[in-house]
């Protein structure tokens, strides 16, 4: 646990967008894939992602249907809309410019200044 | 679109809340089972897993909260859940809902009564245009009075008015041909509509056009009631001859509904021009300017620019000028500006009003008292549950709402109470016409001003106290107080509670020592002394000018009166006195009087002013007025014999030193006649039963004829049938003579109507501040009963009396309860110095009413501790102890 890293602000709204774009998934489902696809490095409360998915729910970038899970139990699929696929890619863009510069910024080196 | 959409959107949630509700939490749970299924593939027990995932999930009141709040529209979602909530709270606690709301009620309906009274008197004033640079010319200490020469010189020499217009009251007989009866006008300058700037309902005004000297333009203007109460709003009595005291006048017009005249408290019937005023009256006065009786006030809007100080300056700057011009008649009196309508009542009605709404102002801070007690009562009670929702992952903002939510909820509540009860008194207030005859009312309306106030107070008393737990639920710590339960500190310090309570005992005090002291005044004063005795004595006025009687034929009418009168069987002693006897109307008229010594009698060199009456013979015995020395008038005391004079006390000790000294000397009138003195009577009230003492003297009524004169009948037989006897038999002398017969004691009505106003208004202030200090001391003690049971369960359980339960449970409360009340006696009776200037002979050191404020006080103490102290002595400790 200790070796989890905290989220930035506003940066799981970008997880969900992305795991929900590998296929329709229930929120319990969305948690597992977030920590598989991250490699279990981030940590999230687990209860903290539904209001993040009703939010994106009501912004109209996800949209949701009762279903089965795979433990034949009722449960919630998300999948993403036509917006909420444009967003994915701006965020996507956004973060990776935003990380770049991060990156580069902490790397710099006294010469390069 | 997007904001269609949108709203679309929170309206569907807004009703499909419920819905909405169960898929969140399905979907909780799912997510939860889904948890327990992975960890139970790892080989956790099923339960055990269950458990664990629930933690793992994190708060659940929490994250509904904010899934709430993330489905948008959460504000009016999480309103309606409070008030439901609170509803349902409230519903739960009747007997704190019950006090709250009744305390907050009691406030709210004070305050907004004497607000609806501050707006009609004060913050409206007359419904006529531009009234806000309106003002009335005040002159001397005396209600406005004086001459038309003077007005006329007034309204020529200033600089300030834009016009100036003049007004007196004339009463008189109206004859439209059918049932003559009495009527009270306004006698009005030419300029007076104008000056109002208003405009006629029907026909047309007079105006300053219409003068052509004394009794030169017979016109009437009805107002608008009268019109419709007298002739039926019909449209041809515009242009009908009427006869007014005899006298044939027009009807020119009629004014408009919302314009009852430029008086607040008195509307009348109509206008005429006041240079037909000697006309009705049968006197000629007009252009006497030594009169005090031309003219009642002055008014005018000041010229742009121009300062009430600067006005009242260049007024008194004419006044130098007239006491220059005219020595002998014009004494140098300050002139002062009012607003226009209440004129020299101002000030009385600003002071009573203030001290109306300090009084109320206290009631709303017993109140807040009282309800911060209850809220912090009711926090402590609530800890537990608070502390509950806290550890289940409730915010504190989200507690703190609901708790406002539930004040809010109260303070509307009762602050609606408040407000029917107000408007429904003051409609009362607003028909009610105390003196009947007379047509004076109290202008009051309720409008949306009042409801705006009562709300504003209703919600601002209500947030105030509603916050007060809120200390409590901050600095709240879940886990501590889960833990130690409901019995937790017995607090033996001094707390907010009981600084409140205190405040509010003394508040509610102070009030019933005030009333107290208000309704011993008021009862000292129906039976002081007034120089007269008003029991047993019938008054009978009559204006024989109305019954066209002119002044050469007055005197004799009234000997023939006086006879009359005294052939009734039972009557004991008849006398009559000319305008109005003392006390009635707060009517009366001073002269100057000068030293036997003096020379150069102008105004500013009088030794005295007193009261003057002109009485006939035995007036003295039928007003029960005790001679002190020298003689009574006689009926050869006319114009042909030397002059004479009665005078009071007073007016011997002033000017002649003492009473034995007094009979036989003589003094200077303002012309200079040398009268001479013949009788001391004894001191007595003339204008209010407030005033110091003041000089008065009584000359015989045969020198100086008045169409306007009161009978005064000595006889102790039943007022109506000697009314009756009365009327027939001037009926007999003259069938057309409009007479008002009433007894001398229910005519001190008027004088004693301050005393009567203040008394009830006390009276009804300090019922409130009983009442409340029931409810405040009943919560405190119910309170701290529950609080304790537990506590008083062991105490009876180790064997201790009743008495010493008794102790434990209430002995606070009647520690704090006679505290506050002692508190509040000391500091209403410094407040009862004030009352003094309302209400005759109100004095707080009075044994009786600090008996009967100790007496009330136990009293209400004992009532509010009542039924806790039952509830402390039923402690069955086994049942008690079982409980815990």
């Amino acid at each position: 646990m200790t070796d989890q890293a905290q989220l930035l602000p506003g940066t799981l709204d970008l997880l969900i967008l992305r795991a929900v774009s590998l296929g329709p998934l229930h929120g319990y489902g969305i948690l597992l894939r977030i920590g598989q696809i991250s490699g279990n490095a981030l940590f999230i409360e687990q209860g903290a992602l539904y209001p993040g998915l009703f939010r994106l729910v009501r912004q109209g970038l996800l949209k949701a249907n009762w279903g089965t899970s795979e433990n034949n139990r009722r449960a919630k699929f998300y999948e993403l809309t036509a917006a909420g696929r444009r967003r994915l890619r701006e965020e996507t863009d956004n973060c990776n410019r935003l990380v770049t510069a991060i990156a580069s910024a902490l790397s710099a080196l006294p010469e390069e200044v | 679109m997007k904001l269609l959409a949108a709203l679309r959107f929170r309206i569907a949630t807004l009703f499909q809340r419920s819905q909405i509700n169960a898929e969140m939490e399905e979907e909780l749970r799912s997510h939860i089972q889904h948890r327990a299924d992975d960890l139970a593939l790892s080989g956790v027990d099923r339960g055990e897993a269950e458990r664990l995932a629930c933690i793992e999930f994190g708060g659940r009141e929490r994250i509904r909260e904010e899934c709430h709040k993330a489905l948008g529209g959460n504000f009016l979602d999480t309103l309606l859940q409070d008030v439901r909530f609170s509803f349902r709270m409230l519903r739960k606690s009747p007997s704190f809902t019950a006090a709250a709301v009744v305390t907050l009620a009691l406030a709210i309906g004070a305050n907004a009564v004497v607000f609806g009274v501050l707006d009609a008197l004060i913050l409206r004033p007359l419904n006529v245009p531009q009234v806000e640079n309106l003002y009335g010319t005040q002159y001397g200490l005396d209600p406005g009075f004086q001459s038309y020469p003077n007005y006329l010189d007034l309204r020529d020499r200033n600089r300030s008015f834009d016009g100036l217009a003049a007004f007196n009251f004339v009463f008189v007989g109206l004859d439209t041909g059918k049932d003559p009866s009495t009527a009270m006008g306004f006698a009005a300058t030419g300029n007076y509509f104008d000056v109002l700037r208003i405009h006629p309902y029907l026909g047309r005004f007079f105006h300053g056009s219409d003068e052509h000297g004394p009794n030169s333009a017979p016109f009437l203007v009805l107002s608008y009631a009268y019109w419709h109460s007298r002739f039926q709003d019909d449209r041809g009595a515009v242009g009908r001859v009427v006869q007014v005291s005899k006298h044939p006048f027009t009807i020119i017009g009629v004014a408009p509904p919302e314009f009852r005249g430029s008086l607040l408290f008195i509307s009348p019937d109509f206008f005429m021009p006041i240079i037909n005023q000697d006309q009705v009256n049968g006197e000629n006065l007009l252009n006497a300017r030594g009169t005090t009786h031309g003219v009642f006030e002055a008014i005018g809007h000041l010229k742009p620019g121009v300062t009430p100080e600067q006005a009242v300056a260049d007024l008194n700057a004419v006044g130098a000028y007239l006491e220059k011009t005219y020595p002998k008649e014009f004494g140098q009196k300050s002139y002062t500006l009012g607003h226009a309508g209440l004129t020299s009542f101002d000030s009385a009605v600003r002071e009573f009003v203030t001290g109306l709404m300090l009084l109320a102002g206290l009631i709303l801070l017993a109140a807040c008292a009282n309800l911060g007690g209850l809220f912090a009562a009711r926090a402590a009670d609530r800890s537990r549950e608070v502390a509950l929702r806290l550890a289940l992952g409730s915010s504190r903002k989200r507690i703190l709402r609901q708790l406002l939510t539930e004040a809010v909820l109260i303070s509307l509540l009762g602050g609606a109470a408040g407000l029917l009860g107000s408007v429904v008194l003051l409609r009362r207030l607003s028909t009610w016409q105390p003196f009947p005859g007379a047509p004076i009312h109290l202008p009051v309306r309720p409008d949306a001003k009042i409801y705006v106030v009562a709300l504003v107070l209703a919600l601002v008393s209500g947030l105030l106290f509603g916050i007060v737990p809120v200390r409590q639920v901050l600095r709240a710590n879940p886990y501590e107080i889960v833990k130690a339960g409901l019995s937790a500190r017995v607090g033996r310090r001094t707390t907010l509670r009981d600084v409140l309570l205190v405040v509010q005992i003394a508040i509610c005090a102070v009030l019933v020592t005030s009333s107290m002291v208000a309704v011993r005044g008021l009862l000292r004063s129906l039976h002081g002394n007034f120089g007269f005795e008003p029991r047993n004595a019938m008054l009978a006025g009559a204006n024989l000018a109305m019954a066209g009687y002119s002044a050469a034929t007055v005197p004799a009418m009234q000997e023939r009166m006086i006879h009359a009168m005294e052939t009734i069987p039972g009557v004991e002693g008849v006398g009559l006195v000319n305008d109005y006897p003392p006390l009635i109307y707060g009517a009366g008229s001073r002269v100057n009087v000068f030293k036997e010594e003096t020379r150069d009698l102008r105004p500013s060199n009088a030794a005295a002013m007193p009261y003057r009456y002109d009485v006939s013979p035995e007036y003295f015995y039928a007003a029960g007025t005790t001679l002190l020395a020298g003689r009574d008038f006689s009926w050869d005391d006319d114009k042909n014999a030397p002059p004479v004079a009665v005078v009071n006390r007073e007016f011997a000790g002033k000017i002649f030193g003492s009473v034995s000294d007094t009979v036989g000397r003589y003094y200077k009138m303002q012309d200079g006649t040398r009268v001479q003195v013949v009788g001391v009577v004894e001191d007595g009230k003339y204008l209010s039963l407030t005033e110091n003492q003041e000089p008065a003297i009584f000359l015989p009524f045969l020198r100086l004829p008045s169409s306007q004169a009161y009978l005064v009948v000595r006889s102790s037989r039943d007022p109506q049938q000697l009314a009756v006897a009365m009327r027939s038999k001037l009926r007999e002398l003259d069938e057309g003579l409009p007479v008002d017969t009433s007894t001398w004691y229910s005519r001190l009505d008027v004088v004693l109507f301050p005393s009567l106003v203040a008394t009830a208004s006390l009276g009804v202030l300090g019922m409130m501040g009983a009442i409340l200090s029931i409810t405040g001391t009943f919560g405190m003690a119910a309170y701290s009963v529950t609080k304790r049971l537990r506590e008083l369960g062991i105490r009876v359980a180790l064997g201790a009396q009743r008495r010493e339960v008794l102790q434990a449970a209430l002995g606070r409360a009647l520690k704090l309860l006679a505290f506050g009340s002692a508190a509040g006696l000391l500091l209403g009776m410094l407040a009862s110095r004030v009352l003094a200037f309302i209400v005759y002979s109100a004095t707080p050191r009075d044994p009786l009413v600090l008996a009967g404020v100790v007496l009330a006080m136990s009293l209400l103490g004992l009532l509010a501790t009542w039924i806790p102290a039952r509830r402390a002595l039923s402690v069955d400790p086994l049942i008690m102890l079982r409980e815990e």
